[in-house]
């Protein structure tokens, strides 16, 4: 009997590193011939933090453990085989939709595998790729499995990962470089991080039949240093490699030398941009280059780099092992395999998801996910974060496929899928993003620096109330001229959340701009909160759940909001158990 | 030489206090005078000092081929590094998607309401220094932010101002204790 506690960076924050303990007290005072491990995300971040019980009759899942029921499964699952019913979310005999539809190609270890054993990675089919890539396959035999597979560049952009490796290949040098991309910037998205933590040696097997491939004896893992955890993880897997003769010199006793690093970054989004991120492992400012030359040709150095995205190498190591066949017969016709998305926002079951290409947004959304918090309405998902856009409700059928996304003016992304109900307003999240390409401009090219501020003064406007009609069409103008403009994906794409809007959303534009309203009620400057004096009972509810103190009011007395003091938080009216609080 | 040209105004973003320079000998003479390993060098200089001291800039500049534009440069690109000290408490606030849409702005107004001070600034008492960040990773658990590296999910207004009020009071109860 083995129990697994989800140790991902969610299940840390949820307090899993506390239910580990107690489990491990429990056995210990009970002499329970048990082993626990950590694992990485399982996945379903709504019931972390998540114990797995795995037996010889399967597996039984528990979820938002505490100290206290961590004890009770000692006491009661493990010592006396009695299941606790009440915390059981599944079991393996009845295995919810969230995971029935799913199809897990790039995050089959996470979650099932203890990430910081070499052993467990090499029982899963681990490093087999290498070796027989080692064994017996030529650089452009390894190109050619990763051609007919059809596998392309899940950062975002979906370029043929094997187009890149033949670049580099092809190209000559004094020394190539295979660079990692894992500087996840995009907020809202987790992906990399949770294949990071739970699966580290598959990055490290990607990396090294890449490196292969294109001929590269280094390698550069450049990760965000916001991930603390996947760095250290990381580390201690490259240790356990190395010592293990799958990096360094002569690896599996052939001629083939790799060597890893992983370097730091230092928090700027711009350098997930490929010659951006170059220009940051040169320890300079992170700002793009102008391409052509391409990275293949002239990258670290000026030597040929090619740089991958952690999902793209996640799946590397699964296709030379099972073949490029059992990958190109899952998904569409023009988009391979599968993809990986972290679900978040207005969702029931937020959390990691992996799903063939093809499948609808619909069923993402509502059988995965389960569907929309407190059964509210759906009004659009983003796709794609600062780069891509807002999908509405009536596009709800299209197929996750890159053709298909990019023809709703959203894009596929690095897999940020953030889901949105009636109360988002989706001028506000247009400032939203637009505020964040704003400060993340590096501020070398004029239409991304000065042109992005200029769109958000409009959209601030708007938002207060003291747009102008024509400000839809100076948008639009502007969006349009920065993506002309500039000379990386960041400006080229900073505008797509506002043009998707205003393509789907121009009416809500419109009454922010015409009638003053945010139908959303979430624009501040248009809403008031007061308190109707004939629903009122005096409660005293939402004068204590007022954190700064505007409410005033004695018990069974009718209370009333100081407008100087209203943060216009809605604490009060989220509280208020009589409708009695009115927002307009 | 104006006071622009001469970095005078420029100086007075950066902070400088009295650091033993010492402390960063080693991290220099580890990474030598070898090129690409700039930002490796701030990023242990701040481990150090907490921040990034307009001396230890300076004096990297002279032990290294770097010239100061460059170091300064860096520094300022880049989010992770501050050229100020922070609080006892560094406060992250999520400014990700999934906390956005699920109220991090109020959360974080209420925040800088009870503590008076701006997202990048440090209380006077120098307890408490608020910061927003790009995305904690936490997203099912949103709005989260991050108190010395534990993370507080799930947070309304009325709940983010407690942990502050807590901690305060936890603070200022410490220091009675320790007089």
């Amino acid at each position: 009997m083995k129990i697994k506690v989800g140790l991902g960076s969610c299940g840390i924050a949820a307090g899993g590193r506390k239910v580990l303990k107690s489990l491990q007290d429990g056995a210990k005072k009970y002499n329970l011939d048990v082993e626990i491990e950590e694992t990485g995300c399982i996945g379903m971040c709504f019931f972390e933090p998540i114990v797995d019980i795995v037996t010889d009759e399967g597996t039984y899942s528990y979820g938002f453990v505490d100290e206290n029921i961590a004890k009770e499964i000692i006491e009661n699952h493990i010592k006396e085989g009695k299941v606790l019913e009440d915390n059981l979310i599944y079991t393996s005999e009845n295995p919810p939709n969230y995971t029935k539809k799913q199809h897990k190609i790039a995050l089959e270890n996470c979650g099932v595998i203890n990430p910081e054993k070499i052993e467990e990675y090499i029982e899963k089919d681990g490093y087999k790729g290498i070796t027989k890539v080692l064994e017996d396959m030529s650089q452009e035999d390894v190109i050619q499995e990763i051609k007919d597979s059809g596998l392309r560049g899940r950062g975002g952009a979906g370029f043929p990962t094997w187009f890149k490796w033949n670049a580099a290949l092809q190209s000559k040098g004094n020394q190539k470089y295979m660079v990692c991309n894992a500087d996840e910037g995009d907020p809202g998205a987790f992906m990399d991080r949770s294949v990071l933590e739970g699966d580290p040696h598959r990055i490290i097997e990607g990396m090294l039949i890449g490196g292969y491939a294109i001929g590269a004896s280094e390698g550069i893992i450049y990760c965000r240093a916001e991930y603390p955890l996947a760095i250290e993880r990381l580390e201690k897997a490259m240790a356990q490699a190395k010592k293990n003769n799958y990096l360094g010199e002569n690896i599996l006793g052939t001629d083939f030398t790799f060597n890893l690093r992983i370097k730091k970054g230092a928090g700027a989004f711009v350098c997930g941009e490929e010659t951006a991120l170059i220009e940051s492992l040169e320890g300079k400012r992170g700002m793009p280059r102008l391409k052509p030359p391409f990275p293949a040709q002239s990258g670290y150095w000026r030597e040929p780099t090619n740089i991958n995205n952690v999902e793209t190498l996640a799946n590397v190591p699964w296709i030379i092992s099972k073949g490029a066949e059992a990958f190109s017969s899952v998904g569409s016709e023009k988009s391979k395999g599968t993809k990986v998305f972290a679900l978040s926002g207005k969702i029931k079951n937020g959390g990691l998801v992996e799903i063939p290409m093809g499948m609808t947004l619909r069923e993402v959304i509502f059988d995965i996910g389960g569907g929309i918090k407190k059964d509210k309405k759906f009004k659009a998902v983003q796709m794609g974060g600062p780069s891509g856009g807002c999908i509405p409700a009536e596009l709800l059928d299209t197929p996750v496929t890159y053709e298909n996304i990019n023809a709703t003016g959203a894009i596929m992304g690095s897999g940020g899928m953030v889901v949105m109900d009636e109360t988002t307003c989706m001028v506000d999240i247009a400032k939203f993003f637009l505020d964040f390409t704003c400060k993340e401009s590096c501020g070398k090219c004029t239409y991304c620096r000065v042109g992005t501020k200029r769109m958000l003064e409009i959209l601030e406007r708007i938002s207060k109330g003291k747009g102008k009609i024509e400000d839809l069409d100076e948008l639009e103008q502007l969006g349009n001229s920065i993506k002309d403009g500039s000379l990386c994906g960041l400006g080229q794409t900073a505008p797509n959340p506002v043009l998707t809007g205003l393509r789907y959303f121009r009416d809500e534009y419109e009454a922010h701009i015409v009638d003053k309203k945010c139908p959303a009620k979430k624009c501040e400057a248009l809403l008031t909160y007061t308190i109707d004096p004939e629903k009122c009972t005096g409660c005293t509810l939402c004068a204590r759940n007022c954190p700064t103190d505007a409410i005033s009011g004695k018990v069974k007395e009718i209370h009333k909001i100081d407008q100087d003091l209203c943060i216009k938080c809605g604490n009060c009216f989220d509280v208020c158990n009589f409708d009695a609080v009115n927002v307009e | 030489m104006c006071d622009n040209c001469s970095g005078v105004e420029f100086k007075k973003n950066f902070r400088d206090e009295k650091v033993n320079l010492e402390l960063i000998t080693p991290v220099i003479e580890k990474y030598g005078k070898s090129k690409g390993n700039l930002i490796n060098v701030l990023q242990e200089m701040q481990d150090i000092y907490g921040y990034l001291p307009l001396s230890g800039m300076d004096y990297l500049a002279e032990k290294t081929d770097n010239k100061k534009a460059t170091i300064y440069g860096v520094a300022t690109f880049y989010t992770q590094f501050r050229l100020n000290p922070i609080g006892k408490y560094l406060v992250l606030q999520c400014q990700g998607t999934a906390c956005h849409v699920n109220g991090s702005k109020e959360v974080s107004k209420a925040i800088c309401k009870e503590l008076d001070i701006k997202p990048g600034d440090t209380t006077e008492d120098g307890l408490f220094t608020v910061e927003d960040v790009a995305c904690l990773g936490c997203c099912s658990l949103a709005p989260v932010m991050m108190i010395n590296g534990e993370a507080y999910g799930n947070l309304t207004p009325g709940k983010a101002v407690k942990v502050i009020k807590d901690l305060r009071k936890k603070a200022l109860e410490g220091d009675t204790n320790e007089n």
